[in-house]
Parts: C-alpha cells; structure tokens; sequence
C-alpha cells in the first residue's frame, strides 16, 4: 500500500528561502506530519519542524499545505491523490525562523493585553456555582488549542503587517467573549475590544471558522456576539437610553 | 528567540512566498457563484422595482407590498392606506425597498458572501486580497453595518406583512398555486428573518447567565437553531422571494393563466 | 561564541502542570522565577490528560473523603506509595481544584452548580473534575492564564511584564550546574538559535515530565525524553521506582503513525466495554483476588451499577489500569486480538450517538480524524500503551526537595505518589499539589540560604563542549540510534517482562551508549532537530538503563512491573524501594532501601482483613 509521493517542502532560514522538491515514502494511513518526519530520518535531517502530541490537541504543528492551513498532524495523506505534487510552506502571516517554524510571539503579546479574568472580590475559591448552561458558551471558545491557525489565515493581518499593532486576532477576539460570557467576570470587556482589540476591522469573513481544527464558531458564537455587545454599548441609542432611565447594568 | 516577548523584530520576516495563494483546489468557483447568484437578484429587482404588474387578486408581488402610494390599485393598497398621495410618481416598490435591502445588505451572512465575492477581501481563505489598505468595519461608511439590528426590527414588520399577503391569499376561495407560493415564501422569509444575528443576541446573546432566564434562554436555543442554518435560509428566501415575486408579476401579466394559478 | 546569562531565584524547568503550578506558586512568594520549557508556552503534554482531576470534593456523592481517596489511591499503587505523599495529595487535591475555577477555569457543572465529577477507574467514588475529555488542557490553559495574570500584576507595579516570571520558550536545559553539593543554576540552548544559555539560580525545579519517547508505542510526545530524571541523577540525586512504567490499556492500534495515542478511560467509565474477537466482554475472567469483592462477576450487574451504584458493584472494565494493560496483553496473544492487534471497545452500542458526542467530543474526533471511524456507529480497536512512569526523583513530601540542596521536582518526574501504579485522575490532582508544595518548598530554601551558590565557569566550559558536541561530529545520524532503543524497550522491558530479556536489553543499552558518543548532527544550530535529538539521546538512554536494570532486581510482579518469570507479588519486595544513582553518568547503579512504615493513623484507616494481602506478618504485628 505504499508509494512515492512529491513534496515541495519550503527550506530557509528568517524569510529566506525556496520551496524544495522531494520524493518520499507514503505508507496507508499516514499523515502529513509523518513524512515530513521521514524526510527528517532519511533526506533532510535538519529540517525544522514544530510538532508535539500528534494527536491534533496540542496546535503546535499549524503550517500550510497546499496553500491551506491545517494542522500537519491531522492531515490524512489519503485525503491527496498519488500523482498529486503535496507543497507545504510555514504558516504566512507570521515571520519564519526556519523552514516550517515561525516565530509566534505575536500571539503571545496580544495574549498578554487581553486583561484576565476577574472575579467579584468577595467570591472564595470553592464557592463558584455555575449552572451548565452558563457556562457552555465559553467552554466551546476554551477547547481551543492555541494552533494559531485562525490567527495566521485572517486576512485583516495575512495581508495587511500594517494591522498586527490594531488587531489582536480571531484568537484573541475569542478569549474576550470567553470572558465577557463568564458568569462571574466583572471586567468591562466591550467597549475595550472594538477599540483596543480591534474587532471593527473583523469583516465577518469567517476564514478562522473555516481553518479551526476544533470546529469552534469562532464567528457566529464569538465575534458576531461580541460585535453584537459592542452595539449595544457603542452605537445603539436605544439601549444606550434605556439603561440611562432604567439604570440597568449591562447584564 | 521564541520568547513570549519577541526580540530582534528587524531580522524576522515572512516566508517570500511570491504567489497569491498556494491553494490547488477550485478556491475561485465559490465565489464566482456567489457573485453570480448576488448579481442575479440585483438584476432582477432592478426589473422588478420598474415593473408594474405587481398585483391581480389575491395576489400582491412581494417586492411592491406594501404598496402604499395612491397609484395602487384599490386592493393592493396595505389595509386600504394610501399615504404617499397622486404627487408621487415613482414605482410605489421604491418606497418599501429599503428596509429588506437594508437587511439583507447588513446581515452578517451577506456582509461575508458580498466582502468575499465582490470585494474580494479576501475572495477565499487564504488567497491574498487585492487591496493595499483595510480598515475592515471601523470607519465610515462601513461602520454603519452595526446598524443591522434596527434593520432587524423593520425585517419583522417585513415579514408580517408578507404573511399578512399569504393569509390573504389563503383566504380567498378557491386558493391557486400562487397562494402556496407565497406562504412558502412567507415561511422562509421568517427562517431567514428570526435566525438573524442580531435577533439572537437581543433575544438571549446578551445575557450572561442563562439560567436565570429561562424563556429568554429557551428562545435564543430557537434562534440559535435557525441561526445556525442562517446561510441556508439566507439563499432560500432570496430565491423563494424573487421566485413568489416573479410568479405573481407573471399571472398579473397573463404570462400564467391556467385555472389553479 | 558569547553565553546568554540570567539570574533568577527559582528556574522551573519544564511547564506543563507541575511547572507552571511550581512557578505561579514561587512567584506569589515574592521570588523571581524563570520557566523553561522545550515547547512553546502552553504546549505541554498535560494537554493529553483527558479524563480529570481526581479530588474528594463529594460533589457528586458526599460519602467521598480525603480518606476515601487516600485508600483507593494506596490500593491502586499496591501499597507501594509513599504514603505521607498520598496523604497529602488526597487532602490539598480539592483545594487545588477549586483554585483553579478562582482563575477562571470551567469545569462541567452538576445539577446544584458545583464542579461535576466522573467515575474513574480505581477511584471508589466520582471523584474526578473535568471538562468532557479536555481536562488536561483547561488545566495547563487555566495555569497559562495566572502566569499571564500574574505578568499583568508585575506589569502594573514595574512597568515591565517580566519583571518577575519570564518564560523561556523553546528552551532545552542539558545540565544542571553546582556550587560544591547545591544548585547553582541550569546550562541549555535555545532551540530556534542554538545559542548557549546560563541560569544563575540558587534552586531549581523539576517539572520535565515522563520518559516515554524510550519506547516505540507510547502515548507520549517527543518531548518526554526523561531529561528532568537524567538532570537529576547527573546532579547527584536519586530516582526510586523506575522498574514501574504504566501501560495504558487503552491506547490507538491503528493507523501506524499514531499507534499509541491515547483513548480515554471516560469511555470505559461512562459504559464502554472492552470485547475480543469472539465478542466475549471478557474483563470478567481477569478480576483479581485481591479485587473480588469490588468488582461485577456478571454482565447484569456490571450494567446495572451504570445507573445504581450503591447496591451494585461496579464493572471489570475499571480496574486499575496495569490490571486491564495485562488482560488485554493476554488476550492478543492467545488469538483473541482484533484484525489490527488490539482488542475491540465498543461504546456505540452502549449509549446514543447524540450522548457520545456530548460526553466524548475529542475521542469522537480523534477517530474520526486520524483511523476514519466513527465511534458512535462501531467499536474501536486499542491496544496498552507506554503511558507514564511511576518512578522518579525521589522528594521530601512535603516540600518536593530531592537529596541535592536546592533541587525540587514535582509532577511525573518526581517518584513514591504512585508506588507501582498511578489511578487515572491521579496525574493531574498530582500536578496540581506537589507543583505548589515544590514551589513552595524552593521559596523556603531561598529563604533560609546565607550565601547565594556560584555558577562556576569550569562546569559552564564542560557543559557547552557536551553540548556542542555532536555538531562536530559527522557520524550515525541519531535517529537510527533512537529507533533501536525504542524497539529495544518496547519488545524487552515493555509491558510482561523476563529476566532473560532485560539481560539482552541492557546489553543492548551498552552498545547503544558507545554509538551515541559517535552520533553526528548535520547542519547548523538553528532550529536543527537532529542535533536536539542527539542531545536527548543521553537522556533516554541513562533512563532506560534505570528502568531495565530496576526491572532486573524486583523479582515479583505488582503494579506496572510484571515479571513472567515471577508472577506473583510478594509481601517482602513491598517494603523495598529500588534506588538508581549514577556518580559520572557513564552507568547507574541500583540498590535496594527499605520503605518507611506508615503511620499508625493512616494505617488504622484499613481494613486489617484487606492489610494483610499486601503486607507481610512482622508488619500487621503492630
């Protein structure tokens, strides 16, 4: 069941480099990230690769294969014909430290700008109670991986660096609405992600739900529901009323 | 160094990929589809917004209802109103037209199909978009889709009316294929209407604490069903309308004119 | 070529559970500490965990209680635990726990709003935290966010985000270096650059993990190469228990590529069962002695506990894991094995699709994704696999420190929790208070220290050349190396062993010893795995030998050591601990030490009826 398979695997160091040509063993049942592993054991012993559980949950192994981004580890090579050239480049949006690696720190940064959670001051540990349903909004947003992939395919910043300082990312977008979902975040979170984070440059466009190896709705369970709490504070007068005679809290 | 803060940014860069895209697959094909079913409900509007064959009894084509000039006939007018008096010399369609293409042309889905097919910004994922800057949805006039929801509210009256119309139909004895056409039509219109995005966050998105809430959370699991198919009913009631619409402008010409029309 | 300097209190090496626990908590003592992990942040193999965290919290049944978890946590390691460790464990693990939730984790809830718990192999109650199959990852995702947090706090008072806890991503450390007998600091590469990197540092903690990489069927990532054991012998401290290695009996068989990967033990615990290719649920004929009146003797009973499990006892399929690794070990080599080597487990006729789905959401996509089957229509295949090591540093339990001063570890490097097999659920509870207590213990020794320890330049010029060398050489490519002792692992000390066997093993190792002298790493320093892996290859190699040459010694079988050639577990190796120590690193010695008694309080917590199957008379004379 096996057979020689073309790869063109992109080689070079900080930017540089070109796209290389490789034939490779391809065994039934294999994924990329395995021959990319052969070609380490046989061709190209240092060729740089980011991997580490192989089981698509840790999101280190994010690169582009076939101009699509996916996770290296969960792409069957059964999905691809035999004849079919396989091109795998490192992920575009993010600067390369060697051939599939990039430098994520970008991610990092605006991770860190994102301000925590914050409980009321009153509330002890062992305390919390939660009901399910309250919580399963943002328990879909945590089962994300942090592969960076939504990140890396929006084209906010995939095509424009000039955005990175605005935009902190489909990501990092979804950590907001993790937390202005939470049922016990006080934070004020939305006025603070149309204009710190960056929310209004998201054209709803909906490439992070595409490429999300999770299968979270970034878009329709996050951003549209943040833009839509964005409304309410920032240009719906309606609201912006009823809540000045009514006096009620935003929730 | 791959810290969590970086440190040389002058030597870092991207991969110089020269091309667009290294996508292989036929990226291309469902945008040009979406560009031509776009364009093909603007093409026919136009038509239908100049055409005068909107109504023959029961039927009122869903494009000019309501119809609310004096230029009306007798029984097309909305309840019997005619406020837009003889000094009124446009197509009475004109009048309505904003608030469904308000709505539609706000709407979160359609936002995505026409900034993807149009604009091409970006034209599939990961192909690089044509354009030097982008400010996405933060400034002028673009901010403005934040307005959906008001569009949302006119969408309900929308929808009413053009139940209002079926049930119409409905009523009259014997009911022709068009009245099923337009309750059909009705139907999804409402599909389509109640899945919004807006709709779900007023009705429950907002709200932190579900449990507290039970209607409202019952409502917004109704919402988000409908919502989750938003796509779907988007393209459906699109079609069903310029299909009812179509229908009704044809029997109104005597283009159809079997017995059960 | 310039040598990169830090100066830190505390460097945690490793940031998985244990790690990222053992920094939050040397931070909030006020102590500057640096996290360095061969990762990216957050990347670590806690994210595999998939069933929970065990602690008696009684959320779910409140007969549950710290003594509860303590005696099925002793039971689970056949008493070999180090008992004041288990102690500890059971009584801080809800804390720990509901810590966690104050930082903005969330777990699956019960009726009433508390954190729900589930049912786990071992464990006499539901008893573990979790979030559907994802704990593992909430958890390191939750300690992720405190560091973050903790850097927003440092960034408010100092203006700079790592003023205090700075975390070294991508960072290999390769020795740690001592001033006469403590700690002074760590030597590494940055992996990007391979540039060189010292840490001056009066304590360090270990947090590195497992050594699973030694074996070719394994649940583990490349990361677990059993650096923070090799570190740790090289420094002069001991490890304990290495001869106990759990095979998880539930692990991938098929495809290839990710034979091993792991299937949680939630899909035995919420009513899958374990059939072989005659379709026989055949847990049944496996119960153990000392298990038989815990445990379903028919299938009626077993599926009835499912919904009533007061008045039934619960099903064979959650034994202890050793228990079922071996059962289904058995049942492959008797002919009873599904077409790919495994065996079948069969939830989908056991629970709607719509429920395995909600229950089970990563193990329905990871068939899906990786073998193409879908789990809510047809059985899957597994098979054991290489899954932790119960063996590790030996630590003071209560502050985590090992025999060199300034050293702590925490977590599965460290060694006695578990004694000769680990509960599921245990792992994480593990993480979470040992990585504080260590943490903690590293604050108290900064305190306590009158003169800070010198990195001294000698042991910084020996380490860069050990580091440096296979870049220099143009031999064997280290792949090569790595894949036989793998084999060799995996087909002689693996899961059922031999005396005969280990022999060939070890001697394979002393072959493999003068080979890596001789591996060659072509290329530069940047970003090149092959000269990381060459690096790595000490590492696993000092392990295997611990492991093999422990294996060797223990003539009986119990927990996660299963001799062939002495099937029975005897009273006497009970109190024995196998001790490895190694003085240059060229080899390990392993001797025996006596196991201390347990205190009389926590003995009185037993059954003597249930003592005496585990211990030998002189003890229950007390």
């Amino acid at each position: 069941m096996s057979y020689k398979a073309k790869f063109r695997v992109w080689r070079g160091e900080g930017g540089e480099g070109k796209l290389e040509d490789f034939t490779v063993e391809v065994n039934e049942g294999e994924v990329v990230l395995d021959i990319i592993h052969r070609l380490q054991a046989t061709q190209a012993p240092d060729l740089a690769v980011r991997w580490n559980c192989k089981a698509g949950k840790c999101g280190s192994c994010s690169m582009e294969i076939n101009g699509k981004p996916r996770l290296g580890c969960m792409t069957r090579m059964s999905t691809f014909t035999e004849e079919e050239v396989i091109t795998v480049t490192p992920m575009r949006t993010f600067p390369v430290i060697k051939d599939l690696v990039c430098d994520v720190s970008f991610n990092y940064q605006k991770a860190r700008e994102v301000p925590s959670f914050t409980p009321p001051k009153d509330v002890r540990p062992g305390e919390y109670r939660m009901k399910q349903v309250d919580v399963e909004r943002s328990q879909e947003f945590r089962k994300c991986i942090e592969c960076f992939m939504c990140n890396n395919v929006c084209h906010v910043i995939r095509d424009h660096e000039e955005n990175k300082a605005a935009f902190s990312g489909p990501r990092f977008l979804m950590r907001i609405a993790e937390l202005d979902m939470h049922p016990y975040d006080v934070a004020d979170r939305q006025v603070s992600a149309q204009e710190d984070h960056g929310l209004g440059y998201c054209n709803i466009t909906k490439c992070c739900t595409e490429v999300c190896p999770e299968h979270i709705k970034i878009t329709d369970n996050a951003l549209i529901p943040m833009k839509e709490r964005v409304v309410d504070r920032k240009y719906d007068p309606l609201v912006w009323l009823g809540n000045k005679i009514f006096k009620r809290s935003s929730s | 160094m791959t810290q969590t803060t970086p440190e040389s940014p002058v030597r870092r860069q991207r991969a110089q990929v020269t091309v667009r895209t290294l996508r292989t697959d036929r990226w291309w094909l469902q945008p040009l589809l979406t560009f031509l079913g776009l364009a093909s409900f603007l093409v026919y509007s136009f038509w239908a917004i100049f055409n005068n064959d909107y109504f023959v009894d029961p039927y009122i084509a869903p494009f000019s209802s309501p119809c609310l000039a004096e230029s009306c006939p007798e029984g097309a007018r909305f309840l019997g109103f005619a406020p837009f008096g003889d000094w009124y010399a446009l197509p009475p369609a004109l009048l309505i037209l904003a608030f469904p293409a308000g709505f539609r042309f706000t709407c979160y889905y359609y936002r995505k199909s026409y900034y993807r097919s149009f604009w091409l910004s970006p034209a599939a994922c990961a192909v690089q978009e044509p354009h030097g800057k982008y400010t996405g949805e933060t400034r002028f006039p673009l901010i403005l889709q934040n307005l959906h929801r008001y569009f949302f509210y006119a969408a309900i009256a929308v929808g009413a009316i053009l139940t209002y119309d079926a049930i119409l139909a409905l009523i009259h004895k014997p009911a022709g294929l068009g009245t099923y056409i337009l309750l059909a039509n009705a139907v999804l219109i409402w599909c389509y209407t109640l899945g919004c995005h807006s709709c779900r966050s007023i009705t429950g998105g907002r709200l932190n604490h579900f449990s507290r809430h039970p209607v409202r959370y019952k409502m917004w699991q109704l919402v988000s069903k409908l919502n989750a198919k938003h796509q779907p009913f988007a393209w459906a009631s699109m079609f069903s309308v310029m299909i009812a619409d179509f229908y009704v402008r044809l029997v109104a010409m005597g283009v159809i004119s079997f017995s059960f029309a | 070529m310039e040598i990169e300097r830090h100066d830190y209190d505390v460097v945690v090496i490793g940031a998985g559970g244990a790690g990222l626990r053992a920094a939050i908590e040397a931070r909030q003592q006020g102590k500057r500490t640096a996290i360095v992990c061969k990762s990216l942040f957050g990347k670590a193999h806690t994210v595999m965990a998939e069933g929970g965290a065990a602690a008696a919290m009684g959320n779910v049944n409140s007969d549950d209680n710290w003594m509860v978890h303590f005696r099925d946590t002793m039971r689970g390691g056949k008493f070999l635990n180090n008992w004041r460790m288990a102690e500890l464990h059971a009584k801080e693990a809800p804390d720990r726990v509901w810590e966690l939730e104050a930082w903005g984790a969330l777990f699956d809830r019960t009726k009433d709003g508390k954190i729900s718990q589930r049912n786990f192999g071992g464990h006499e109650y539901p008893r573990l935290a979790h979030v559907g199959d994802r704990t593992g990852l909430e958890l390191i995702r939750t300690l992720q966010q405190r560091v973050v947090a903790l850097q927003q706090e440092d960034y408010e008072t100092h203006g700079d985000y790592e003023a205090y806890i700075k975390v070294f991503a991508e960072c290999t450390v390769t020795r740690l270096l001592k001033d006469g007998d403590a700690i002074s600091g760590a030597f590494g590469y940055w992996r990007e650059t391979g540039n060189l990197i010292v840490f001056d540092a009066p304590t360090v903690v270990l947090a590195t993990g497992g050594i699973g990489k030694s074996y070719v069927v394994t649940s583990n990532s490349w990361e677990y190469t059993g650096d923070g054991h090799a570190l740790a012998l090289l420094a002069g401290a001991k490890l304990i228990n290495m001869e106990f290695i759990q095979f998880h009996p539930t692990g991938m068989v098929w495809p290839p590529s990710v034979r091993g990967i792991l299937v949680t033990e939630s899909v035995r615990g919420d009513g899958g069962v374990l059939r072989n290719s005659e379709g026989k649920r055949f847990m049944f004929d496996y119960i153990p002695e000392v298990f038989k009146d815990k445990y379903a003797t028919s299938e009626e009973e077993a599926d009835r506990w499912y919904t009533d499990q007061a008045n039934n006892r619960r099903p064979p399929e959650l034994l202890p894991r050793d228990e079922v690794a071996r059962a289904i070990n058995s049942e492959v080599k008797a002919g009873r094995g599904s077409p790919q080597g495994g065996v079948f487990l069969d939830v989908s006729t056991r629970l709607p699709a719509e429920e395995i789905k909600r229950r089970l959401p990563s193990m329905h996509h990871q068939f899906k994704e990786l073998a193409d089957v879908d789990i809510t229509t047809e059985p899957m295949q597994v098979g054991p696999t290489c899954h932790y090591i119960m063996g590790g540093v030996e630590v003071d339990a209560d502050t985590g420190a090992a025999a060199v001063p300034g050293l702590f570890a925490a977590g599965e490097v460290s060694g006695g929790m578990h004694g000769s097999n680990r509960l599921g659920g245990n792992s994480l509870s593990d993480l979470l208070v040992f990585g504080r207590r260590a943490g903690l213990g590293a604050s108290d020794y900064i305190n306590g220290l009158k003169v800070r320890p010198k990195v001294s330049e000698a042991s910084v010029e020996s380490a860069r050349k050990e580091a440096l060398a296979p870049l220099e050489r143009t031999g064997e490519n280290p792949y090569e190396v790595h894949q036989e002792l793998q084999r060799s692992m995996n087909d002689l000390v693996g899961i059922i062993r031999k005396a005969g066997e280990i022999s060939e093993a070890l001697e394979v190792i002393e072959k493999l010893k003068e080979r890596v002298q001789l591996v060659g790493a072509a290329g530069n320093r940047i970003y090149n795995p092959g000269w990381h892996l060459a690096l790595d290859l000490r590492n696993m190699l000092l392990v295997s030998e611990c492991v093999a040459k422990a294996a060797l010694l223990r003539e009986e079988s119990r927990g996660g050591h299963t001799r062939d050639d002495f099937p029975v577990m005897a009273a006497d190796w009970r109190r024995k601990l196998l001790v490895c120590s190694t003085t240059d690193g060229s080899g390990v010695t392993v001797v025996e030490q006596a196991q201390p008694e347990m205190r009389q309080d926590l003995f009185d917590l037993f059954d003597r009826g249930e003592l005496k199957k585990y211990l030998t008379e002189e003890e229950m004379d007390r």
